[in-house]
């Protein structure tokens, strides 16, 4: 064939016109760059308020507690921005932490506290969220239910089961369990501790894999059109299950992370959770309605979200009971400046 | 006079799409608005009705300056403009839509009694059958365009500015629709009518303003201007031969793709056909016979309950249009804004996207996926004059040449083409069927499912038609011609016999 097909009036189609660039005024910078900036505007301020804000311990501590919302974010991520949503995660971190709890304090009769026993747990763990997230995707895609509504049920299961399993009390870990587990939360690998480790390999392996797979690209297209996905030859149900099931793995390295911090799991585990992940995602410029996602964004909200209660508590000219809401006006605040920008970019 | 434009320029940034344009409107008379796509219409009906405001220059209504800030504006005084994209409320009924934003009250309780008779009476002006309690969403697209059309009717209309509305409607509907529009007309209301099908204009139009790339290139009385004169004002060159010459198909030529006996529940009672190497068969028949489902059920995208397919005389199972695409079959969607590009993704992925294994190793590789949309917008004569970023940002020509390179990334051997030339102008029409031309030259076969019956006639070997979900029959050679076509469309013409055949 030609390779000049429709080629009858090409004259005019040069390359130098294909290449002209729309002048980037400060509108798309500040949607690329805004949960950046904002960012660094709250750091500033955390500096201001109680210059300890910069010190290491702080900052280490503050990074290892926004691991879990942080993880748990780039799960989030990938499920909205194929359009989805997973109400689910804060209740399944409770349950697979429950679940992993009382199967490692069963194995210490048979293995003893020692490290088999902690790779067992961690191993059903990351089974359970990945059979969790496929229960999610598949009802949500085969029975062509609303995202929102299974995983609310699916929410009321997990919530329910551990408080089932834990009797209305609390699960405990074994405590010789523990001291051995303890270093993959407290731990630290070259002046960094593990979960912060674990939350940047998840983040990079989450980057690479939203924009430089497959899987990633389908997850835009279909969260901005599952018509059009579908007409490209994409197996929706696929890609989308495959998103609950990648949230699921997320939720349960978040909950590996999570159990040697306390020891311990109840009915009242990872409440709100799923909510705190969402607002990560949405800070960090990702949008609801899906077809379109940024995982360093979710990071930063991730941390963003941390930072806020980590500043009300080394000052006292807030109180730390108004956290819920700072971080509310910072959510608000943060989604209105990306629209606006939207808005400008308009012609 | 109720409306004049004088002096019109606009510009998009740096990008000046209309040049001192004037378009006078007069009261009864139906004026259309000729251009190729980009050629600045759509910018200069929506600076009419207020949606956008000129650059320079002035909007004159009955001889007085008008600075419209929004659509409601223009609706005060009596302009209202029917959308191309349909701009209804699916979820609401058909009277809730006809009387959004202005819902008759009585004292502070709807009164529904008085918007159902009246939402009545105005599509029984249509002369359609649309029932004013149904919602939106049940509606085909042609009865929702009756809906929109009913909207502007009972406002108290006195410039009605209609974006290609034929573009989705049948025959029948169309003829509903100038009858109507006649009414209108005599009725005093100036009408400004946007269309690229030039048999239409020369049917209804009283008054021609052509623009080519933003200026105005002609106005006047459409009596005494020949289609073939319009069509040449509105390309700027000469279109010879519209349709090219047919290929040659050799008496041996081997069946590429067969369907057996297709079912497809509610949409398709009985189908068989045959596809042979180098040949193109159109497909026609009204609007909702049963062809978009016929082929689609084909291709995996639809559930069917009976039916097999062949493919080079091997069974094939197509489950998926996944399978289709690995038997190098390709579709070319008629919704292209819905179901073939997504409009808010840059144009590179969409160029790849139904082929972005070839661009994996296996992380994607974004300079090989440049390289592909880059040699795509060559092959393509895409143009990028306004540095569009996304998808939604190109006419519509340019969206249905993206979609064209979007299909054609697989390198298909059999090519399904549906409304290929919908709200498209002459010229990218007519790149189009060359194009057409060139695959069954270079061996490839094309299924070209098209209302426009000029197409079908013009560019196929056979034709099968459908009525009501029965293939009807299917014409060749000397037999393909207008009355043939519209005789087994309506069913007057084949049914038991044709299907026996065929089966």
């Amino acid at each position: 064939m030609s390779s000049a097909m429709l080629n009858n009036k090409t004259t005019q189609n040069t390359a130098a016109q294909n290449t002209v660039a729309r002048p980037k005024g400060f509108s798309i910078d500040l949607k690329t760059w805004g949960p950046f900036i904002a960012l660094v505007v709250l750091a500033i301020l955390g500096v201001l308020i109680n210059p300890a804000f910069l010190g290491l311990d702080n900052l280490s501590n503050m990074l290892t507690r926004s691991a879990f919302i942080g993880i748990i974010a780039i799960g989030a991520t990938f499920v909205i921005t194929a359009g989805g949503l997973d109400l689910s995660v804060g209740a399944m971190a409770a349950f697979i932490a429950g679940v992993m709890i009382i199967l490692m304090n069963s194995l210490v009769e048979q293995f003893g506290a020692g490290i088999t026993t902690i790779v067992l747990g961690i191993g059903a763990s990351l089974l359970l969220g990945l059979c969790a997230g496929f229960i999610n995707g598949i009802v949500t895609t085969k029975g062509k239910i609303e995202a929102f509504i299974v995983t609310l049920g699916t929410m009321g299961i997990y919530r329910s089961l551990v408080t089932y399993l834990a009797d209305g009390g609390t699960l405990t870990l074994d405590w010789a369990v523990r001291d051995i587990y303890r270093p993959v939360y407290y731990g630290s690998f070259m002046g960094i501790t593990f979960p912060v480790w674990v939350f940047f390999a998840v983040a990079v392996i989450g980057y690479i894999l939203l924009n430089y797979t497959r899987f990633g690209r389908y997850c835009f297209a279909i969260g901005s059109n599952e018509k059009v996905a579908e007409y490209s030859a994409i197996h929706v149900d696929r890609v989308k299950t495959l998103t609950y099931m990648l949230q699921g793995v997320c939720v349960a390295l978040a909950t590996i992370i999570y159990v040697p911090r306390l020891g311990s799991a109840s009915g009242a585990t990872g409440v709100l959770w799923e909510l705190e992940a969402i607002a990560a995602v949405i800070i960090g410029g990702t949008m609801l309605k899906g077809g379109h996602g940024r995982i360093w964004g979710t990071v930063i909200g991730a941390i963003m979200l941390t930072m806020i209660g980590n500043i009300l508590n080394l000052t006292d000219a807030i109180s730390n009971y108004l956290n819920g809401t700072v971080q509310g006006i910072i959510i608000i605040v943060a989604v209105y400046l990306q629209r606006a920008s939207w808005r400008k970019t308009r012609p | 006079m109720p409306v004049s434009a004088r002096n019109i320029c606009r510009s998009f940034g740096d990008n000046q799409v209309l040049f001192d344009v004037d378009l006078d409107l007069q009261a009864g008379e139906v004026h259309a608005l000729l251009g190729e796509n980009g050629a600045g219409k759509s910018t200069l009906v929506k600076i009419l009705a207020g949606y956008l405001r000129p650059t320079s220059g002035e909007v004159l209504c009955d001889g007085s300056p008008q600075d419209y800030r929004s659509s409601g504006d223009a609706e005060a005084d009596g302009v209202v403009m029917i959308h191309q994209e349909l701009a209804l409320a699916e979820q609401l009924s058909v009277e809730e839509n006809i009387f959004l934003g202005r819902e008759l009250r009585r004292g502070p309780f709807l009164d529904r009694r008085a918007m159902r008779e009246r939402s009545q009476a105005a599509l029984a002006e249509l002369e359609t059958h649309v029932d004013p309690r149904a919602r939106v969403k049940d509606l085909s697209t042609s009865d929702q365009q009756m809906v929109e059309i009913a909207k502007a009717i009972t406002r108290d209309v006195r410039v009605l500015i209609m974006d290609e509305p034929t573009a989705t409607l049948t025959e029948n509907e169309v003829t509903v629709l100038f009858a109507l529009i006649a009414r209108l007309r005599q009725r005093g209301v100036a009408i400004l009518y946007i269309s690229h099908k030039l048999r239409e204009i020369e049917q209804i139009a009283d008054r021609v303003t052509v623009l080519r790339d933003g200026h105005l290139i002609d106005s006047g009385p459409m009596a005494g201007r020949s289609k073939e004169e319009l069509a040449r004002l509105m390309v700027g060159r000469e279109i010879t031969e519209m349709y090219p010459p047919l290929t040659v198909l050799s008496s041996d030529a081997p069946v590429v793709l067969e369907a057996r006996a297709f079912v497809v529940p509610g949409a398709v009672k009985q189908a068989s056909f045959t596809l042979r190497r180098g040949e193109v068969l159109g497909f026609g028949g009204v609007v909702g016979a049963g062809r978009t489902a016929l082929i689609e059920a084909v291709l995996g995208l639809r559930a069917k309950s009976a039916g097999q397919v062949l493919r080079s005389g091997q069974p094939v199972v197509l489950r998926h249009l996944r399978d289709a695409v690995h038997q190098r079959i390709a579709y070319l969607t008629e919704d292209r804004k819905g179901k073939g590009l997504v409009l808010n993704m840059d144009l590179r992925s969409n160029v790849t996207l139904l082929n972005l294994r070839a661009h994996c190793h296996p992380l994607l590789d974004r300079r090989r996926e440049e390289k592909a949309f880059q040699e795509a917008v060559q092959r393509f004569d895409i143009r990028l004059r306004t540095a569009a970023l996304t998808a939604a940002e190109l006419s519509g020509g340019n969206q249905q040449k993206l979609l064209l390179a979007k299909v054609m990334s697989i390198d298909p051997d059999i090519v399904i083409i549906n409304e290929p030339t919908r709200g498209i102008d002459v010229g990218t029409k007519h790149q189009i069927y060359h194009f057409i031309h060139e695959l069954t030259e270079a061996g490839r076969s094309v299924i070209l499912i098209s209302s426009e019956m000029g197409e079908l006639i013009g560019l196929s070997h056979r034709v099968a038609v459908m009525c009501a979900g029965v293939l009807t029959g299917i014409i060749e050679g000397e037999q393909i011609n207008e009355h043939n076509i519209m005789q087994y469309a309506s069913g007057i013409k084949g049914v038991g016999v044709d299907e026996q055949r065929h089966a």
